[in-house]
């Protein structure tokens, strides 16, 4: 059947229509029901071509475990006073916990450990005269569970910031354990976008240590269960912003877990300054008014991420769970504390290990340099082979123009994203393609050499050819195979159109120009060839 | 019947000519192995995807000599950093290997330093590439890996397609193009990115066609061949035969990517420029190295 040249030709003829429809969208708008039936996706750009901004962020689990831990060791004080264990010393070190009891207190801790704590493991314990001393750290299995909770939530609320943000057609995703790849096409104010996205939003009111500042900066040393925060403030007239240092209590009353909405609000304090107005769910109101009840007339400091946005008088208990954080913001500032708040914190805070974003205006420059070089390209290619194998080179010219459709259609029918690289590909793409007409015609001319016939030159040419050809397609695609594997975005689309060029061109190589000198052959069965 | 041909039919010696193409080829790849050294000491010009920092590309509005641009930098607190100039446009391509100074990104910095220092000029950062220290360190594993097994099955192809000794000669060849590519790129002072690794992957792949189109030829004149003595005369003679066609088919893909220099743009220009050096050393590696190398093999044998 592959012998039939009608089969042939109308093999050749239905794929060129079928990828020919799958470009239409990248050419007219498609409406009414050519819209429903047709395919209607323009061939997408990558971030090098569209502008946008890639982002590769790493979670610092460490951090969270080391909060985890933290509250173990809250609980397990509690615990051994509660159950009269006595201790000579428990500290927290990282993500250990450490224990030192007499050895008779030795069953009264296991027991307390195993029935509370069955996710705390002994990691070592040793024996020094009547003292036992014990690390304790997290169950793995329980540890991993909680990091890999901690990037699926974190996945999540990315994604709700950057809904709220508005970016159309952002990719989030996890990458190995602790990765998240976020990829923001066509983003218009990357910085702000980064700020929104990296902030870990861990918000907490605490309590201003009011009583012990005099004393702190006397001595200058922190009291226990006191911190130092920075307290940021701008100045309204001037709009310069300083930091300052102020005395909270360590313990946070409330975390912004508790919160169940946030909204910008202008007017409040300064008439036209933006502010975000909190509203608690039912168990935050319940805390609020106790906290607000038993602490009037003390300051409360509205904290985010360890810095103090303001910090408030207690004039009256506060029920209802309604609050303000004022912080003389700009309007986007505040539209954004109010997006991360909504969205919820970060579980642990995150790192930008990579970040590549490209200004519109490169992408569009990088696209009409692409396009023009393509076609200065094709164009310095048929000429040549014009030039070079006369009518024959027509022939590898037309194979050349189907080959492209071929390409780009099963390129928009994979839904592949196009990159520069990407481009690049397609231009290599037709350079492989005319060197296999070449080594097929020089093979020919070979065949003519000896004084064959014109059809017995052209079926020797094609098959002897055929071999070498094969050869040095598979080398190639094996190479496309490894840079996909190992490649990165842009990369990927080199890979992508390679590999597709190379399997189309094997295709078009042997049915398209054959197809047509078959056609030549017969119908004018011609003495010589034009080659 | 009459064909345009640039070349003739032709009778050159190549084995003959094979020691002085020997010491083109030690040149090359003793400057290949030299540049290799020199990226892992850190010596050589790789781009931040492999070494970590940040690179930015800023266009002015108006043109800004590049030593005003160092001086606001460095006053800045940007010390290590290089700065190139886009020849005929504004614009610059800063690269430092720092991601970031105290708590803040060098992106923002930059950013910041440049709009007080040039209050008249407005300027655009066209792009940014911040690579973590750590990111860099995989980046450079992974171009590695993908090299190394692109290079191994390539070859486990050709040893299956051909016998041992045609697969040791392409790797031996693949290889010398690999390195002389490295070699000329560290000479040239371009920079070393992911583009140029893919680039180094491409050539690999095309000079392997190159080197099969002459081995498939050498096999078939083989089969003609009477005694052992022939055998330089069949190489010498299969290189011939494929001359015309190693040669156009190089020619037609060093037009396109003649049009990608000319064209392509800053992005795109190192890229080209990696596939155009490679595709000269990959023509002339397949007809001066892989071929003599079989032929040499084959004579100790005997």
């Amino acid at each position: 059947m592959l012998k039939s040249l009608k089969f042939r030709a109308i093999l050749v003829l239905v794929f060129l229509v079928i990828f020919a429809v799958f470009l239409v969208p990248n050419f007219v708008d498609l409406k009414g029901a050519a819209k429903r039936y047709l395919p209607s996706d323009k061939i997408r750009l990558g971030l090098d071509l569209k502008g946008g901004m890639h982002l590769l962020l790493a979670m610092d689990t460490s951090k969270m475990m080391e909060n985890m831990t933290d509250r173990k060791f809250n609980g397990l004080k509690d615990g051994m006073i509660r159950d009269g264990v006595r201790f000579l010393n428990l500290e927290r070190k990282g993500e250990v916990i450490s224990v030192s009891i007499k050895a008779d207190q030795k069953d009264k801790l296991y027991n307390l450990l195993g029935k509370e704590y069955p996710d705390l493991k002994v990691a070592t314990s040793r024996t020094e005269g009547d003292v036992l001393s014990v690390d304790l750290s997290m169950v793995e299995k329980e540890a991993n569970q909680l990091k890999e909770n901690a990037v699926r939530q974190a996945l999540e609320t990315i994604r709700n910031r950057i809904d709220q943000f508005g970016v159309s057609e952002p990719i989030i995703v996890q990458q190995g354990e602790d990765r998240i790849l976020v990829q923001l096409p066509g983003v218009k104010d990357p910085e702000r976008a980064l700020e929104l996205i990296g902030r870990t939003a861990q918000l907490e009111f605490k309590l201003v240590d009011e009583d012990n500042a005099a004393k702190y900066s006397s001595t200058g040393v922190v009291p226990e269960g006191d911190e130092l925060l920075p307290m940021k403030s701008r100045n309204r007239e001037t709009g310069v912003t300083s930091t300052t240092q102020i005395l909270v209590k360590k313990q946070s009353l409330l975390t912004g877990d508790l919160l169940t909405d946030a909204r910008v609000r202008i007017g409040g304090e300064v008439a036209g300054e933006p502010y975000v107005a909190i509203e608690f769910s039912s168990e935050g109101a319940r805390l609020f008014d106790q906290i607000t009840g038993a602490n009037v007339g003390k300051r409360l400091a509205i904290v985010l991420d360890n810095t103090v946005y303001s910090a408030p008088v207690i004039r009256e208990r506060i029920s209802g769970g309604k609050a303000q954080i004022t912080g003389s913001f700009s309007m986007d500032e505040a539209t954004d504390l109010a997006i991360v708040l909504r969205a919820g914190a970060l579980p642990a805070p995150v790192k930008v290990i990579q970040n590549i974003t490209i200004g519109p205006a490169l992408g569009q420059d990088s696209i009409r340099r692409g396009v023009y070089a393509a076609i200065l390209g094709a164009l310095l290619i048929i000429f040549f082979m014009v030039f070079y194998y006369k009518a024959s080179g027509i022939v590898a010219d037309i194979a050349l123009f189907v080959n492209m459709i071929y390409l780009l259609g099963a390129f928009a029918a994979l839904k592949a994203t196009m990159t520069l690289p990407g481009i690049a590909g397609i231009i290599l793409t037709m350079g492989i393609g005319v060197d296999t007409n070449v080594l097929i015609f020089e093979r020919i001319r070979e065949e003519l050499r000896l004084g064959k016939t014109v059809r017995a030159a052209i079926d020797g040419g094609y098959s002897k050819a055929w071999v070498t050809i094969f050869d040095a397609h598979i080398t190639t695609l094996i190479t496309t195979f490894i840079l996909f594997m190992f490649g990165t975005g842009p990369i990927k689309g080199f890979a992508v159109t390679l590999s597709i060029g190379i399997v189309i061109n094997l295709f078009t190589a042997v049915f398209g120009s054959k197809v047509i000198f078959d056609w030549v052959l017969q119908k004018y069965k011609p003495r010589s060839l034009s080659i | 019947m009459a064909f345009i041909e640039i070349v003739k039919k032709t009778h050159i010696d190549f084995i003959g000519l094979r020691k002085r193409a020997f010491v083109l080829s030690f040149v090359l790849v003793g400057l290949g192995l030299l540049a290799f050294v020199m990226v892992l000491l850190g010596k050589a010009n790789e781009s931040v995807d492999f070494t970590g920092g940040t690179a930015l590309q800023i266009r002015f509005s108006t043109q800004v000599p590049i030593h005003d641009l160092r001086a606001a930098l460095l006053q800045g607190g940007i010390s290590d950093v290089q700065i190139q100039e886009v020849t005929g446009t504004r614009d610059f391509l800063i690269k430092t290997k720092l991601s970031d100074v105290g708590q803040e990104k060098i992106q923002g910095k930059v950013g910041k330093i440049l709009s007080a220092s040039f209050k008249d000029k407005k300027f655009e950062i066209l792009s940014a590439n911040m690579v973590g220290a750590s990111v860099g360190k995989e980046l450079k594993k992974d171009a590695v890996i993908a090299i190394v097994l692109a290079m191994l099955c390539i070859v486990a192809y050709i040893w299956w397609r051909f016998t041992f000794i045609f697969g040791i000669a392409a790797t031996i060849a693949t290889f010398h193009d690999v390195l002389a590519m490295l070699g000329l790129f560290y000479v040239l002072h371009l920079e070393m990115n992911i583009l140029f690794i893919t680039a180094l992957l491409t050539v690999a792949g095309y000079s392997l066609t190159d080197t099969v189109v002459v081995f498939d030829r050498i096999r078939e004149n083989m089969g003609k061949m009477k005694s052992r003595d022939e055998f330089g005369g069949v190489i010498n003679k299969s290189i011939n035969e494929v001359l015309s066609r190693t040669l156009i088919t190089s020619l037609t893909v060093l037009l396109v990517l003649a049009a990608l220099l000319v064209l392509g743009g800053e992005v795109l220009f190192d890229f080209s420029l990696a596939l155009f050096i490679g595709v000269l050393v990959g023509t002339y590696s397949s007809i001066f190295v892989a071929s003599p190398l079989v032929y040499i093999w084959r004579k100790r044998a005997a």
